[in-house]
Order: structure tokens, then sequence, then C-alpha cells
């Protein structure tokens, strides 16, 4: 048979010899070669979303980082007692009447005559642009010094104030000469001024812990803005969210995992949960504004609502999680437990759910960790507000006093003009990330430590 | 007495009653518990919870009923002009609840005694709260005045009432557990009874949410249907909400903004999405797979606030300076393909896991007749192993672009708030969610269709989401090739 193949074969003419093993023909290299594009689509697809996600972080990064330096003027103010009380009888009263115009005026002095004092001359540069390198914060700052400590009046002290945003970018690198020629707020002469005053030692910059603790500040002065009230509000909803989530969610786990008879109550919850986990989050904002602040009075951007709305976003994550690691608990343990006369209830709550734990901790933990990034409904129950007050301590009321949250603070200094704030909210991105790497490292550590594989 | 101090007497009542119940039963069996039928703890876990449960319910139902009360009790004092027309009013009792609380923190900073707060003249009021830095909009009208005291009356009557009663409930609940205890009583049986109860609450509330959002979107819906044509919502082909009125709130703009960009954001992320997840389930090696797939998945853990930053401030301007303008295409940086382009990179992780696990669930004894067959990997993932995943991932794409449809910060900040039905993605359009931020963000009434058009929007989305939802969950129940 072969032989006569070979010979019908070899008898035809113009055919191509017979391919060797070793080499391939046109329909396999083809098929290769699609072969090797399908397996590069798949690692271009990774190198797509992993790249995107380096330059996401690398751009965040570069612009945030610079939040956390800052550029402070240190001269010596003399207090002048004749300016600051005019009564000359130090009550509190009288000097509350110096509003901080008053301070404004005696800090350009100041700062004017310790620029004449180091014998630094620029043409065209008038007294008023030396006023105006002084951020508008240090007047009141100054202020508040003064009446905490009347004694001060008359004393000659060093003070270290915020030089303003436009300064401040121009050590950064965020304002140039080019800009500045054309911007308003600051003029050529007073960066010149800077690069002075830098030599001179008075402005310097340093780490900014003002930008972790300050409340928020007005658009006009970007440098004194800070993350304080974001981030304790921020803890506040947390610490709810979880005294909220963690005994229903796990409450309700128990029940629709170890009681619940199959009926259509219980499917009608378990469609329900499945989705609720599927509601985009502005619906639960809606929710909060209808039910909690209109129907029920509660008071808007209180980090209450806020954490009522997230808690119930939240829920269905924690249930779906805790309902995991219930069913990874084997029934052998169960069993064991009725064998030995537990009641159902005894066998869940004396031995289930302590071997359910860690896992059930790490889902919160995760869950908790999503809800921490969470922005849109907190804009609709109004805790994108401007709040500069600190809300008191959480007994006495503080979770109904106005508060905002770290991700709000992101986007509503990322809609303000000023670019100095792109930088702040890239530099609360940074505080937010670091949050949420320190949440996710403890539930892995917490996974790796306890988890049991039966 | 404040709300919290009264929690904290039931607490201390219902410790009382569970170390009373607990001790009496071990005297009653002669400190022999395997004479009881339960375990002695349970007899004192009865008494806690006839102490507090009913306590508890009692206070919460009251605090339903009592605003209903003080809401009727007020309605004479409401002047005649204004007893029906309900903005008027709502703004009537907002002022009289506002005056009354105002007293109140009046009374507590030590500023007016409360003989002066009950018999103070109308014109003295304003003064009286701003001196304990209350802030009032305007003059105090005798009206509201008389109401507000009137309201800090029953509200006073109401707390007293409400602690009493729930005192009063607490300790006949121990005394009641007291009585019942004996060894031979079923403590156990009882308190596992109302434990149940509890869970069964709790496993409630996933409805409850459910009926809340259904319920607050449904009836401010219809209460801006009954100010707004429902037809022109619906077909309305422009958007121009003006708070002074005679706005036009027509759907459609924002329903083809929303749908541009989820479009966009698919076409990004369904073949990254499921190149990535078919990459990662038949080609890595393990190690490389183990590294790989939490770093994608650190995408969805980013929030996405942080996302709306990158569309703003990099992904915006690139796209501007390098596609818009140059290709003349306009010179938005805000714009449909921004915000596509970066919901599209949220969404691969989202995709790519749900078709990872899709993938590897298809058997892989396929895998090896096709092999076998003389298929190459990459002939047997296209012709056996996706149409064998095909539902899955259908499902998972469906469940993406609701996700997608749903997104907000993203758009808010990088779509752009124009309504606009254009067709060229480098424009700024504008999206359903971004809608319900901007109409319900800042001061806000509830009585003008442009604050209400936001509960319009919300019951859309929330349709066409929960829609998107159930139909991804039909076909992959219905089309899941059962193996085995």
């Amino acid at each position: 048979m072969t032989d006569a193949i070979t010979g019908d074969l070899a008898a035809t003419p113009g055919r191509k010899p017979k391919s060797s093993l070793l080499a391939q023909d046109a329909l396999t290299r083809r098929r290769n070669a699609s072969e090797a594009r399908f397996k590069y689509y798949g690692i271009a697809a990774i190198c797509v979303s992993l790249l995107t996600l380096a330059i996401m972080l690398y751009t965040i990064f570069s612009d945030g980082v610079g939040a956390f330096q800052q550029a402070k003027l240190t001269f010596p103010v003399t207090l002048d007692a004749e300016r600051l009380d005019p009564s000359g009888n130090r009550s509190r009263e009288d000097l509350m009447k110096v509003t901080t115009i008053g301070y404004a005026s005696l800090l350009g002095d100041a700062l004017n005559a310790e620029v004449a004092a180091r014998g630094i001359q620029i043409d065209g540069l008038d007294g008023r642009m030396i006023n105006d390198m002084v951020s508008r914060d240090a007047p009141a700052r100054v202020r508040n010094m003064v009446l905490a400590d009347p004694s001060l009046l008359g004393q000659t002290i060093t003070v270290q104030v915020y030089a303003t945003g436009r300064i401040d970018g121009y050590l950064k690198g965020r304002v140039t000469r080019e800009t500045a020629a054309r911007d308003a707020n600051v003029s050529v002469e007073q960066l010149d001024l800077a690069d002075e005053l830098r030599a001179a030692g008075i402005l310097t910059t340093g780490f900014n812990s003002g930008f972790l603790t300050n409340p928020d500040a007005s658009d006009q002065r970007p440098e004194s803005a800070g993350l304080g009230v974001a981030i304790i509000g921020s803890i506040y909803m947390m610490v709810m969210v979880l005294l909220f989530t963690l005994p229903v969610g796990v409450a309700a786990s128990i029940y629709l995992e170890e009681f619940a008879p199959k009926n259509r109550f219980t499917d009608i919850i378990e469609i329900n949960i499945s989705n609720l986990a599927a509601v985009p989050s502005i619906v639960f904002g809606i929710l909060g504004l209808a039910i909690f602040i209109n129907f029920m009075g509660l008071p808007q951007s209180s980090s209450l609502v806020g954490a009522l709305v997230i808690s119930l976003m939240t829920l269905p994550t924690i249930i779906i999680a805790t309902r995991a690691s219930l069913r990874a608990v084997p029934p052998s343990i169960r069993q064991a437990a009725l064998g030995v006369g537990a009641s159902q209830t005894q066998t869940v709550f004396h031995h289930v759910l302590p071997l359910a734990m860690p896992g059930i901790l790490t889902g919160t933990i995760l869950g908790l960790a999503t809800a921490l990034g969470e922005t849109a409904p907190l804009l609709l129950i109004g805790m994108v507000a401007f709040v500069t007050n600190f809300p008191r301590g959480p007994l006495d009321g503080g979770v109904l006093d106005p508060a905002t949250a770290l991700p709000v603070q992101v986007y509503s200094w990322a809609s303000r003009a000023d670019p100095a704030f792109i930088e702040r909210s890239s530099g609360a991105i940074i505080v937010l990330l670091a949050f949420l790497v320190v949440m996710n490292a403890v539930a892995i550590l917490l996974r790796r430590r306890f988890e049991r594989r039966w | 007495m404040s709300f919290f101090t009264l929690l904290l007497i039931l607490l201390v009542i219902g410790i009382v009653g569970f170390v009373l119940c607990r001790q009496r039963v071990l005297s009653l069996a002669a400190n022999n518990p395997r004479s009881l039928h339960s375990l002695p703890n349970y007899y004192g876990w009865h008494a806690f919870v006839m102490a507090v449960v009913p306590a508890v319910l009692a206070l919460a139902v009251w605090m339903i009923v009592q605003p209903l009360l003080v809401e009727r009790q007020l309605t004479s004092f409401i002047p005649a002009e204004i007893r029906e027309d309900p903005p008027a009013r709502t703004l009537f009792m907002a002022d009289v609840r506002r005056v009354a609380d105002g007293l109140n923190v009046a009374i507590e900073r030590g500023v007016i005694t409360s003989e002066e707060a009950a018999t103070m003249p109308p014109e003295q009021v304003r003064g009286a709260l701003a001196s304990a830095r209350v802030a009032l909009g305007g003059e105090v009208s005798t009206a509201v005045l008389d109401a507000a005291q009137d309201y800090r009356g029953f509200a006073a009557t109401g707390a007293l009432g409400r602690s009493i009663l729930a005192i009063l409930l607490s300790l006949a609940g121990v005394v009641y557990a007291f009585r019942m205890t004996s060894p031979q009583f079923r403590a156990r049986n009882r308190v596992e009874f109302v434990v149940q109860g509890l869970l069964i609450l709790a496993s409630t509330i996933a409805i409850l949410t459910t009926v809340g959002i259904v319920l607050s979107l449904l009836t401010e819906s219809l209460r801006f249907f009954t100010l707004y044509p429902i037809q022109d919502f619906f077909f309305g082909l422009t958007w121009s909400p003006n708070f002074r009125g005679n706005s036009a709130l027509g759907l459609v703009p924002l329903l083809w903004g929303t749908l541009y960009i989820s479009l966009v954001a698919m076409l990004v992320a369904v073949p990254i999405g499921i190149f990535t997840a078919i990459y990662l389930a038949e080609y890595a090696h393990p190690r490389v797979r183990a590294v790989i797939k939490p770093l994608i998945e650190v995408i969805a853990g980013i929030p996405t606030v942080v996302f709306g930053l990158f569309a703003l401030v990099t992904v915006g301007p690139f796209l501007r300076d390098w596609f818009a303008q140059p290709f003349g295409f306009g010179n938005s940086g805000s714009s449909v393909m921004t915000a596509g382009l970066v919901i599209g990179i949220l969404n691969i992780p989202f995709i790519s896991s749900l078709a990872d696990d899709i993938i590897n669930a298809v058997p892989q004894a396929m895998r090896d007749g096709s092999y076998g067959l003389g298929a190459t990997k990459s002939e047997t993932i296209r012709q056996v192993i996706l149409p064998a995943a095909l539902p899955g991932i259908v499902g998972a794409v469906l469940l993406a672009a609701s996700r997608a449809i749903g997104e907000t910060m993203i758009v808010t900040m990088g779509a752009g708030a124009s309504a606009a039905l254009d067709l060229n993605p480098f424009q700024a359009m504008t999206t359903i969610t971004v809608k319900i931020v901007s109409q319900l963000t800042g001061d806000t009434e509830f009585n003008s269709p442009e604050t209400l058009v936001a509960f319009a929007l919300g019951m859309t989305l929330f349709v066409i989401t929960l829609g998107l939802n159930i139909f991804a969950l039909y076909i992959v129940r219905k089309y899941r090739e059962q193996y085995e």
C-alpha cells in the first residue's frame, strides 16, 4: 500500500516533495503564528492594565507628595502693644476688637523691616508685594496666639508662618516666572524676593504636619488647607459602620446559613441581598437623603447619616463574606456538637461562629476598606459642605456635627479653581491609600495567621 | 433624661435581673445545677431579655408615634392661610422646630431661665437665641412662638412619659422573669426563641433597605410627575434646569450620554478583561498568575474618586492635547472618551476575575479532547472553551455594563456637565448620575421640580441597573452548561 502511494505521488508532476517533520509547512506556521499572536494579545492586555495602574499611581504620588512639604517664612515680629491693644488694659474683650486685618498689617510691616534689614533690594518690588508673601492664614494664627497669652504683647517673637500658595508653588516648581507674569495673584518680583529670602534662610520648606491636622480652608488659602476634619469624619464613620454592620451582618448570615428553612421568605431575602450588592452607590445616597434626612430629620452632613448610608451599602458585602466563611466550617463540627447534646443555637454560637470568626473579620475589614473610599452617596447627604470646625467628641454628640470624609475632601479640592488644590487633592489620596493599604494588610495578616483549611 | 441614659438604665436593670434570677434558680435547686432544665446562665439571660427587649420595642414604637402626634397637635397653630399650602406648612413646621430647639439650647447654656423661655415675647426671641449662638433666619411670629412653646411642652411630656413607660416595662419584665424562674422552667428554649427572632430581624434589613429605596424613589418621583409632565421627562430632548422655574428636564440627552460613555467603557474593558482572563487561566505559569492576578485586582480596590482625579488631571488633558485638538474634535478636557476610558480601566478587573472563574470552571476533559484532535492552545480556547464559557462571560459583561452605567465619581469629574446629544466622543457630555449629584448638592428645597427630578433620574437608573442585573443572572442560569 505504502509503496503504491509513494509511487503515485512521485508520479504526479509538479508536486512539491514531501516535507520533513522537522520543517513546518505553511499551514502549521500560520497556526503557530496565530497561536503566538493570541498569547501576546493576552500579555498586551495585562500590560495595558498594569501600565495604566502604574501611570495613575505615579501621577498621583508625584502630584501629591508636594502637599506634605510646605514653604514657611520665619522672621521676628514685635507684637506692638499700641497697635494690638489700643485700650491698654489687656482684657480679652478689648483684644478681640483688633481684627486679623490689624495683625496682617503688623506681620507685613515686620517682614518689610526684615527684608530691609537684610539689605535685600529688588527693582519694582513695593511693600505691598512683600506683605502679600505672607499667607492670609498667618494673621489669624498670630491673633490666636496673642489671645491665648496676652503677656506676649510688647515682646519680639520669632514667628513661623505659611508663605502664600503661589510662593509655595514656586518652590515646588508649579509656578514659574512665565506663569507668574500672567498671574494676578503673584508677580515676578515676588519670585525674585522668594529666591533672596530663601538664600537668607527666611523662606524654608519643611514637613507640613498641618496638612494632616488643619481643617479645610477657603479658596484663597490653599496653603493652610488640611485633612484634620476629613480624617476625623472618616474615622467616626468607619467605627460606626463597623458597629452597625458587623452584628447585623453576622446575625443575618447566621440565620440564612444555619437556621433558615427553604421557603419563599428566605428566597426573597436572598434575592434582595444579591440585588442590593449591585445597586449603584448613588442610589443609596438618594435613600439616605429621603429617609434619614428628610423623613427622620437627622442633621445633614453629619457622620451619623454617612455611616448609616454606607452601612446599608456595605451590609450585602459583609453578609456574602460571612456566609462564605460559615459555609467553610465543616458539617462534622456541627454534628459533633449536636451529638453531645448541644442545642442548635449552642452549636452555632459556641462552635461554628468562633471557627468562622477569622474569615468573618477578614471579610469585614475588606468591606470597610471599600466603604472608606465611597464618595458618591456622601455627596448627596451634604458631606461635601465646607466644614472648618472640628466635630465634638463622639459621646458629646460629635456624630451629629457636620463633618466631611477623606474621599469627599479629594473631590471637593479637585473641583476648586486654584491648581494648588490639585496638589492637596492628590496628597489626600495618598493619605486615603495609606489607610487602605493598612486595612488590607491587616486583613491579609489575619487570613495568614488564622485561616484553617479543613 | 436623654435617650442614652435611658438605655443605660435599661441595661442596668437587665443586668440586675440577670444576677437575681441566676441566683434564685441556683438557690431553688440547692446549688445543684444538674437538676435544672437549662444551664443557670439561661435563667439569667431570660431575665435580661425580658427586661430589655419589650422596653426597647416600646421605645421604638413611641419614637415613631410621637412625631406624628406632635404634627397633629400643632396643626391648630398653623395660620389658616397656609394650612392648605404644603410647602409653606413644611417651612412653618421647620421654623417651629428650630425655635423650640433654640430655646432649649439657650436654657442649657444658661442664657435664659426656663421661666423666661416660657413667657418670652416673640420680638425678644431672636435676640435671646443669638446670644446663645443659635442663629434664626428672621423675626419670630406669634404663631410660630406659640406653636414652639406647645411643641416644647409636648416634647418634655413625651420624654418623661417615654422614660417612665420604658423603665416600668423593664421592671415588670424582671418581676415576671423572677416569678417564672423555677428549676423546671424551660429558660433555654425561651432565650433561643428570642435569639432566633433577633436573627430573623437582622436578615430582614436587606428587605427593608430595598423597600426604603423603592419607596423613597417612588414617592418623590410621583411628586415630581405632578409638577412636571411625565412624557416631557421621558421624551424631552433638552436638559436645561433653571432654578427660577420654566426648566426643560428631558431625560434623553442624559440617557444618551450615559449609554455612550458606558459603550466606550465596555469597548475598553471587555477585550482587555477577557484577554487578561484567558492569559491568566490558560497560559500563565502558576507563579506568574499568583503575582499578576492580585496586581490586577488592586485596580478594583482603588476608590473611584482616585480614578476621577486621574481622569480630570491626566487623561482629560492628554486626550485634549494629543487627539481632540490636533484632529479638530474640540478642545474640552472632559469628554465621553476621558470618562469612558477610565471607567473601562476600572472595570477590567471586574470582568477579568469573573471570566477567569468561568473559564476555570470549564472541565479539563474538554481541553484534553481538543488537544487530542490536534488543536493548538489558541484554537482550543477559541473554538471550545470560549463557546462553553460564553453565557457566563455575557453575564459578566452585563454586570460590568450595569456598573459602568451607575458609576458616579469618574463621570462627575471627567465627563463634563453639558447635556449634549452628539456623536463626537471628544465632546463633553453628561450622565444621569452626574445630574443626580448636581441637582441634589448644595442648598435644595424639596418642592421644586428641579430638585425632585433627581429622584426620577434615580428611579430610572435603579430600574436600568436592576434590569441589567436580573437579565445577566437569567442568562447565566438559563444557558449554563451542566457538566457531569
